[in-house]
């Protein structure tokens, strides 16, 4: 069963590091950016979608009452102008600003990077948002253009839907996750939600209640070191009480102390015991590696 | 770097530990997010000079904690943080260097000509597919003039075609009663051709990368239903007059349109002649020209709007229709490829 499991670790860290891109910056520190999965892409697409809809609509009715009121068809005109601009501009827009990223990918916290590590050119955004028009249409075109002149066969239809699925969704086949049009503007889009840059849980003044002996705490390494430490900043007791139980019965301790302090206890040596051996270039990943 | 921040915490751990070290750095970190922020929210001219020096020092201070972070802790809250941070400042310490108004300059100083200029190839191997799409439907539609039917729909038409007489025809030219729509609709009709051929203009682009194909393909169907009224209104007789009705907005909406088409088609030829770079490396390098050009391309759109809803309607002699027509294309022409200092350079 641990072989299982050190299995699944191993493969579970593989796959996040399959996801990181090498992006070192002039001054030589590697900033490793992490390629933004396709959930979180069409969750901002969507958001940005039912954005754009709503201003749509909004700007529609206030058009109508201003149409009305001054009986002049120029708001129509102003309307079809307005229309095409949020449809085009929305996001190239966004995208040129310092943050390159529409509402919906702000949200989801992904921002847009040109791929060759510089800067990110306004033709850039340019050519990739004017390929969404395509991604996004072509496959509502055919559906539409099908279905409404029933000149073509279902299968015909279905082909083209088929073939324009292929390019819509053309950033499922690669494992940069690049559309069809960061492909053609050399850009792709990259993790890059904010951080709250939480307290330190090692220092103060509870903690050192307890003193675990070497043997104890041998049996962790930084994987569980880290859990514990997500564990710890949530606070949540059930889920302390679970923890604290199970490493009480792997080191062999009884039930005599609360939960949080003994926990905080044992991850402050853990943590410090491997920081030492970190310093001494060994990096133990999880418990099932050798120490 | 701010040593201010050590003495206020006393610190019962050994010489070094990662809890010191965040402890002696966490006040150029908060510093540089605080910065980060203001920046982010009110620009760059938001920042007083002592706060525009400090911030590459602290964009600095904070990469090089991150790596010794990496090295050493295993806190993951403060690692992704660090991370994050450094990442927010890069982009922010190396984004933009230039303003808007000064970007916006060069784009139409420099940058547009130079864009159209690099697809010249392929703006002349577009403008022969419309060329030829036009011979085709004309000989065919001036010899038989059912084929007229096949090329051009009924909706499209709009009673245009072979069995029109020569009255009604030349009243959809702008002469004599009936000119088309009147006076009131003029700028609706505009925007409505405005933003329906901006959307087909950025199709013929965005197709291109499927090596061109489906970009040829549009630009020849757009000649065929020229050539196929152009045949009829000759047919007629009207042919000269069709011409200027044509030519005042033609020039600029078919220019526009040879060069979405060429936009494509360099994509498309990136993919398939890669040449010495990468494929991916070439693709990217022809989308960036092509995002150029088709900013270029919807603005171009936007004039033969103007000059089809109003010039077309309001100007009715045909020879100031030609003449308009010419002098836009010879504008263009100028504008675009009239050499320019900053080629040099």
């Amino acid at each position: 069963m641990s072989a299982a499991a050190a299995q699944a670790n191993a493969k579970s860290r593989s796959a996040r590091a399959k996801k990181i891109r090498q992006f070192v910056t002039p001054e030589g520190v590697d900033l490793e950016l992490r390629i933004a999965s396709s959930g979180l892409r069409f969750g901002a697409l969507l958001v940005d979608l039912i954005l754009i809809v709503l201003a749509l609509v909004l700007f529609s009715l206030v058009m109508l009452w201003v149409g009305f009121a001054s009986q002049s068809d120029i708001t129509m005109v102003v309307w079809m102008l307005g229309a095409f601009l949020l449809r085009t501009f929305w996001f190239i827009g966004f995208e040129l600003g310092s943050r390159a990223a529409t509402p919906g990918k702000r949200l989801m916290g992904i921002r847009v990077v040109a791929r060759n590590g510089g800067r990110l050119t306004a033709d850039a955004v340019v050519a990739r948002n004017l390929i969404r028009e395509l991604e996004l249409f072509l496959p509502l075109m055919m559906l539409s253009v099908g279905a409404a002149e029933d000149m073509v066969s279902g299968w015909t239809m279905l082909a083209g839907v088929l073939w324009s699925l292929t390019l819509s969704l053309f950033l499922l086949f690669n494992r940069d996750r690049m559309r069809m049009g960061d492909l053609i503007a050399g850009t792709w889009v990259v993790m890059a939600q904010r951080v709250k840059l939480d307290a330190d849980i090692a220092i103060g003044t509870a903690g050192d209640a307890m003193i675990f002996s070497e043997a104890e705490l041998a049996v962790y390494g930084i994987f569980e070191l880290q859990e514990l430490e997500r564990v710890l900043r949530g606070n949540d007791p059930r889920a302390m009480r679970e923890v604290a139980d199970a490493i009480r019965a792997k080191i062999g301790r009884p039930v005599a102390e609360e939960d949080d302090v003994f926990l905080l206890s044992y991850y402050r040596q853990l943590k410090s015991r491997l920081e030492r051996k970190l310093l001494f270039g060994k990096r133990r990943e999880d418990k099932y590696a050798s120490d | 770097m701010i040593p201010a921040a050590a003495p206020t915490r006393a610190l019962d751990a050994p010489s070094f530990s990662t809890s010191r070290f965040r402890a002696e750095r966490e006040a150029d970190w908060i510093a540089f997010d605080l910065l980060l922020t203001k920046l982010e929210k009110k620009g760059a001219k938001a920042l007083t000079s002592e706060e525009l020096l400090q911030l590459p020092l602290l964009y600095r201070a904070t990469l090089s904690s991150l790596s010794i972070a990496r090295a050493t802790s295993l806190d993951k809250a403060l690692l992704d943080h660090l991370e994050a941070l450094s990442i927010r400042g890069y982009f922010l310490v190396y984004g933009v260097r230039e303003s808007r108004l000064n970007r916006l300059r060069r784009f139409f100083l420099y940058d547009w000509p130079a864009a159209v200029r690099s697809v010249w190839k392929e703006t002349i191997i577009i403008a022969l597919i419309i060329l030829l799409g036009a011979l085709t439907s004309y000989s065919l539609v001036a010899s038989n003039p059912e084929w007229y039917y096949n090329f051009v729909g009924e909706d499209m038409s709009g009673g245009r075609d072979p069995r029109a007489t020569t009255e009604f025809l030349r009243s959809t030219l702008g002469h004599g009663k009936a000119a088309s729509g009147g006076e009131s609709g003029l700028h609706v009709f505009a925007t409505y051709l405005f933003t329906h051929n901006s959307q087909v203009s950025i199709m013929s682009f965005a197709l291109g990368f499927a090596f061109g194909v489906p970009t040829m393909m549009l630009e020849y169907y757009q000649g065929i239903g020229l050539g196929a009224m152009m045949a009829v209104f000759a047919g007629k007789g009207l042919g000269f007059d069709f011409g200027g009705w044509l030519f005042i907005h033609g020039t600029t909406e078919l220019f526009a349109a040879a060069l979405s088409g060429a936009a494509g088609l360099r994509i498309g030829a990136a993919v398939v002649f890669p040449g010495a770079r990468s494929r991916l490396q070439a693709a990217s390098e022809a989308g960036r020209t092509a995002g150029k050009v088709m900013i270029g391309v919807i603005l171009m759109l936007l004039a033969a709007g103007l000059l089809e809803g109003f010039g077309r309607q309001l100007i009715t002699d045909t020879m100031l229709r030609y003449g308009i027509g010419s002098l836009m294309l010879l504008f263009w022409i100028a504008y675009y490829y009239i050499p320019r200092r900053e080629d040099v350079t």
